[in-house]
């Protein structure tokens, strides 16, 4: 009789030491891997306010996020119309000129190539725009157009939008 | 048994406490922080930033803190721009290829009174004001140190002959220190409304400056209880399967 | 799986297909099962299991503080601050990995009082008692790396310290201390290349303690009476019987490191590293850390520089051939009566010569280190030898199992034959 409440006792032991031991053990490697994640200073600069008040009608800004060049354009009036003039069906990656922008005269995009990572030419004055009037990615020759949607050459996508909000009519806070 | 008391006593040399200095009787005071369940006074912080701000941050730098530290303590996110806004940053270079300044943002380390350590000095009769970051585990007894320290200013005895420049503190080692006295009653006005008396300044900066040193100590004893207590409940169990175990071994 | 020609040892199939092609399964069984211990050891054998642990510990805490540390001069104490207040449980990994440190020497010692003790260093174990001490040398030297690392106050005038001991020796020194600097003094090139050293010892240290492993395994454990093992009655298996006891001495460290890591994790540590480093400006104590304290004391005792380095070295090495000075052929000293107490001194003073290791070195502190350094040397190379040659050694039993089976003991016999 006791032998058997011995070995019961003995059984309960044992799986209760490791079932803690267990639970112990993946409490101890948890903080370990949280460490890996991006740290508070990281974080921190995970968004960056820009002054645009500055920016000349068709003109260009690039600016660091996040590591990333990010291009903040000012367009002019014909560059908004022949983005609204695109037929969707015929594009790539289809989306609507308005879809990608939350005041029609500024384009925020991010400034890397869909392909494979180059970063466009067309923000300065005497880069070339490529056959749409937008950006050129020199590596492998991919035409972005006045919405930085891709019109020609090897990238899937169009040039990504970043996430951002106005703060103030001069302000954005990209991220 | 014989081998934990064996190995406890391997602690104790090791500890600070035992190795001896000239501050035989550094007088403790009480702090919410301290023990196993120490918490911040959050209030108290915030007026031991005031008067870091207004008195301290003349001449010592603290460079480790970010003014996004500030929300800890209490601050708003947009009470921490602003605070941060007050301060000037060198950045750059600009699209020119000049550097500029612009004022400081939340992701910005506090700024410091002078550019280097050669500045700190030429400004302060050749002494360096220490980072103040990490300075209650910088120095022996921590706190309480500071702490007394702050409130250790006194006339030297007569038989004392104490340098050009330097001032008598109590617990200094060597008893002279070239930093005046700081603080005294009434050098800060609190917003809350506390009596500014000299011990409670000197009792909020020295707590802010354990914020400093150890922002992590809430989270840290807190875990320190749980991660204890399974131990000891863990050691409890294999004690009792052991010894079922071997009963039958002997 | 195919192959009926495959003996089949265990029930489990997967266990049979990794054992026909690497036999770790029946390795593990024979070296961790079911292999024979001395039923009547004590918790100091458990000592060594702990070590291994905090290595493992050390080691694992200490690549995820490389992910985030930065070995330049300039961004150093920075980057380990960073890792305080910014990396998530950041102060988890340093404290974990600076106690652990300290808690790994305070087993190791513990590891060796035992040994020394209980006569394990003696044969057929004296390979195994070498192997350890080099393991013992190679931890000095990964702690003294480490140390710099954080690039405070203590950390640089450390490394000016012990490396200017290099200078000390004739015609190559001060070329060896620069070919170690990599630069005239202690500076960016030295600290670049400690880290690389300390990331790549403990690998070597866990190498070595892998043979010291398999070492012990070979003629199996020494016990507290010194007596070998006569037959299967003087045993326990490994599993479950020393596993669990083990286990719960890895409870026991499980609490006390916890305390200090959680409540006290700047206990051990010197204040003067909290500045960061100035070559400008010398501490007013520049102390080695607690566990090298002994040998900082003898070091400083002797105020020839060549003098001291070569006693600090010689303290050190003289260890290695412990197994030879030692005349007896009684392992514990449980049944040495004279030389035991010769032999508990020897700890005392190693203790009291680490005392003085952090006082500076002048007036009663210099004497003491003084004397700690004479007994020292005194109690291995003349008491060692001598005392084995005239002592008469008390009587031991016949086996392990006597020590139970003995009807007439009485419990605080029972219980002096098992520590």
């Amino acid at each position: 009789m006791t032998e058997k409440s011995n070995i019961k006792r003995r059984d309960f032991l044992q799986l209760s030491t490791v079932t803690l031991g267990t639970i112990g053990t993946a409490a101890f490697i948890w903080p370990f891997l949280k460490s890996m994640n991006p740290a508070e200073d990281t974080l921190a600069l995970g968004s960056t306010e820009v002054d645009i008040g500055g920016i000349a009608e068709g003109h260009s800004i690039t600016v660091k996020w996040r590591g990333k060049p990010v291009f903040i354009r000012k367009r002019t009036k014909n560059e908004i119309q022949e983005a609204r003039n695109v037929k969707i069906n015929e594009l790539r990656d289809p989306v609507e000129d308005f879809d990608r922008v939350q005041k029609e005269e500024w384009l925020i995009l991010v400034g890397i190539c869909t392909h494979l990572g180059c970063v466009p030419l067309g923000q300065k004055i005497a880069d070339t725009k490529g056959e749409y009037n937008g950006w050129f990615c020199p590596c492998h020759g991919s035409h972005y157009d006045s919405s930085g949607r891709i019109r020609k050459g090897p990238a899937p996508n169009n040039l990504d939008v970043p996430p951002y909000r106005f703060l103030s009519d001069t302000k954005i806070k990209i991220g | 048994m014989k081998v934990i008391l064996f190995t406890l006593l391997f602690l104790f040399p090791n500890i600070n406490i035992f190795a001896s200095g000239n501050y035989n009787e550094m007088p403790k005071h009480q702090w919410s922080f301290d023990g196993i369940s120490g918490t911040f006074d959050r209030a108290s912080i915030q007026r031991g930033y005031k008067v870091y701000r207004e008195v301290c941050a003349g001449c010592h730098s603290m460079k480790l803190l970010y003014y996004r530290d500030l929300i800890d303590i209490g601050f708003s996110a947009d009470e921490v721009k602003a605070i941060a806004a007050e301060y000037t940053v060198l950045d750059g270079p600009n699209d020119e290829g000049e550097m500029f300044e612009r004022s400081a943002r939340p992701s910005d380390h506090f700024v410091s009174p002078f550019s280097n350590e050669q500045e700190a000095r030429l400004n302060n009769n050749g002494s360096y004001p220490p980072d103040l970051s990490v300075i209650t585990k910088a120095k022996k007894h921590g706190y309480n140190y500071i702490y007394n320290l702050l409130l250790g200013y006194k006339e030297p005895p007569e038989d004392f002959d104490i340098g050009e420049g330097m001032y008598y503190n109590q617990w200094k080692e060597g008893n002279q220190i070239a930093m005046a006295q700081p603080l005294d009653e009434d050098y800060v006005d609190y917003d809350d409304g506390t009596e500014n008396t000299l011990p409670q300044l000197a009792k909020d900066v020295t707590t802010f400056l354990v914020w400093s040193a150890e922002p992590e100590l809430e989270v840290r004893k807190n875990l320190g209880i749980k991660v204890v207590l399974f131990f000891i409940i863990l050691g409890f169990i294999v004690f009792f399967a052991k010894n079922r175990l071997w009963k039958n071994v002997h | 799986m195919s192959g009926s020609s495959e003996p089949k040892k265990y029930k489990n199939s997967f266990l049979n297909w990794i054992e026909f092609r690497l036999p770790i399964v029946s390795y593990i069984e024979k070296e961790y099962k079911d292999y024979p211990m001395p039923k009547n050891c004590n918790y100091f054998w458990s000592f060594g299991a702990l070590a291994t642990i905090l290595l493992v510990v050390l080691i694992i805490s200490g690549v995820f503080l490389a992910m985030n540390y930065t070995p330049h001069t300039d961004l150093a104490f920075e980057s380990v601050e960073r890792i305080m207040r910014d990396v998530s449980y950041g102060w988890f990994l340093r404290y974990l990995h600076s106690n652990g440190a300290a808690f790994f020497f305070i087993a190791v010692y513990i590891h060796m009082i035992r040994s020394m003790y209980y006569g394990s260093y003696k044969y057929p174990r004296e390979l195994n008692w070498i192997l350890g001490v080099f393991i013992y040398l190679l931890m000095m030297a990964t702690s003294f790396l480490g140390y710099t690392l954080p690039w405070g106050q203590m950390s640089y005038w450390g490394a000016t310290v012990i490396t200017n001991l290099f200078s000390a020796i004739p015609v190559i020194g001060e070329g060896l201390k620069t070919w170690i600097l990599g630069d005239y003094n202690v500076g960016n090139a030295t600290l670049n290349r400690f880290f690389a050293l300390h990331y790549v010892l403990p690998f070597v240290i866990l190498g070595v303690v892998g043979l010291h492993v398999v070492a012990v395994h070979v003629h199996g454990s020494n016990n507290p009476v010194g007596i070998d093992i006569k037959s299967k009655k003087d045993t326990v298996s490994f599993f479950p019987y020393m596993i669990i006891k083990d286990t719960l001495a890895v409870c026991v460290l499980g609490v006390i490191i916890s305390i200090v890591i959680f409540f006290g994790p700047n206990l051990m540590a010197e204040v003067d590293n909290y500045i960061p480093a100035n070559p400008m400006v010398t501490p007013s104590h520049i102390v080695a850390n607690w566990y090298l304290a002994p040998f900082y004391a003898i070091l400083r005792a002797i105020p020839d520089k060549l003098g001291g380095v070569t006693l600090m070295f010689a303290a050190i090495l003289i260890l290695f051939v412990l197994p030879w000075l030692d005349t007896s052929k009684t392992r514990s000293c449980n049944y040495r009566p004279i030389y035991k107490w010769f032999m508990m001194l020897f700890f005392v003073n190693f203790f009291i010569l680490g005392y003085v290791g952090m006082k500076p070195a002048e007036g009663t502190y210099l004497l003491i280190a003084r004397i700690g350094l004479v007994y020292y040397f005194s109690f291995l190379l003349i008491l060692t030898p001598l005392v084995g040659k005239i002592e008469k050694p008390k009587q031991m039993p016949a086996s392990i199992s006597d020590i139970y089976s003995d009807i007439n003991l009485t419990k605080s016999e029972y219980k002096k034959e098992t520590n």
